[in-house]
């Protein structure tokens, strides 16, 4: 199953609703891009929707933590949503899920980011 | 996850060359090998060679889990062997054969009454497993790469490094349980 984005705006944070594989290659290729597109555009508060990914590998994992870095470098803050229950586990054994904000509503998500 | 279409595909494809199978599931068929019946169920066993490409990642991530359903791992337990395995195969596509076309992965799986041990080695200029970083100390924790090792080792019960000429070899050992079909 290809990977697939679908960005939104609600209340100036951008929602991309991932779907699909986060793995090496076009995966990761395409979260990379997304986000990068994203602020490119001058998004500073992004979330993350994870809640079709149906399977990440390490590549997908340094992909969220790069997206995450950028994102927070250039002073903005970056969130995730929805998390599976693989990606959780992956985020758990990887000691990531507390580096990550992680949220499970999306109103809740969205009123988090820093006005 | 395999077509019966497929078959012939793969074989008339020169990529995929043919080692040794002495299994009989629907993963013999697709990578073409003769199905030969085992005098223990329990024991089964498959090896093959694939060029250095994401595709061959893709299809050693599929045959894992093939197997490792057959072996009667749970469906928790299934997808961790397959990542791990898939990891190995990254390891051997990127790290040690660099995306050389000249160079090729062969992998095996072979399923016992005690365990599920998997053999993933390349051609590349080998590697040293005690010098990679650990993902999980705080100056790596923010790293964008350097988990494949750790997750592999996280998944499976056993893991050893092999150094060939040249090349890596990577084995994988899960350990089957009493409550498992033939274990």
């Amino acid at each position: 199953m290809s990977m697939k984005v679908k960005t939104r705006q609600v209340d100036g944070v951008t929602i991309l609703d991932l779907s699909g594989r986060i793995t090496l290659g076009e995966g990761s290729v395409t979260v990379r891009d997304a986000v990068r597109d994203a602020v490119a555009k001058g998004s500073n508060k992004i979330l993350l929707n994870l809640g079709e990914i149906s399977y990440i590998d390490s590549s997908g994992i340094g992909e969220l933590v790069s997206a995450f870095t950028t994102v927070k470098n250039g002073g903005g803050e970056l969130k995730l949503l929805n998390l599976t229950k693989k990606v959780h586990d992956l985020l758990q054994i990887t000691k990531l899920y507390t580096v990550f904000d992680v949220k499970d509503d999306e109103a809740a998500a969205i009123a988090s980011f820093t006005k | 996850m395999f077509r019966a279409g497929a078959t012939v595909r793969c074989l008339d494809n020169p990529r995929w060359r043919k080692h040794t199978a002495n299994t009989g599931d629907q993963a013999a068929r697709h990578f073409g090998y003769a199905r030969n019946a085992l005098p223990d169920s329990t024991t089964s066993r498959l090896s093959f060679t694939l060029e250095s490409s994401l595709e061959s990642v893709n299809k050693v991530e599929q045959v894992a889990e093939e197997f490792a359903t057959k072996a009667g791992f749970d469906e928790d337990t299934v997808p961790h062997i397959a990542m791990a395995v898939r990891e190995a195969a990254v390891n051997a596509v990127i790290h040690g054969n660099s995306y050389d076309a000249t160079k090729h992965i062969n992998v095996s799986f072979e399923t016992t009454a005690s365990a599920l041990t998997v053999h993933v080695s390349d051609e590349g200029r080998g590697l040293d497993p005690d010098s990679i970083p650990d993902p999980l100390a705080p100056e790596n924790i923010l790293r964008g790469s350097g988990r494949g090792i750790f997750l592999i080792r996280a998944f499976m019960d056993e893991v050893h490094f092999r150094q060939l000429q040249p090349g890596t070899e990577i084995i994988l050992i899960k350990n089957r349980t009493a409550a498992q079909p033939g274990a």
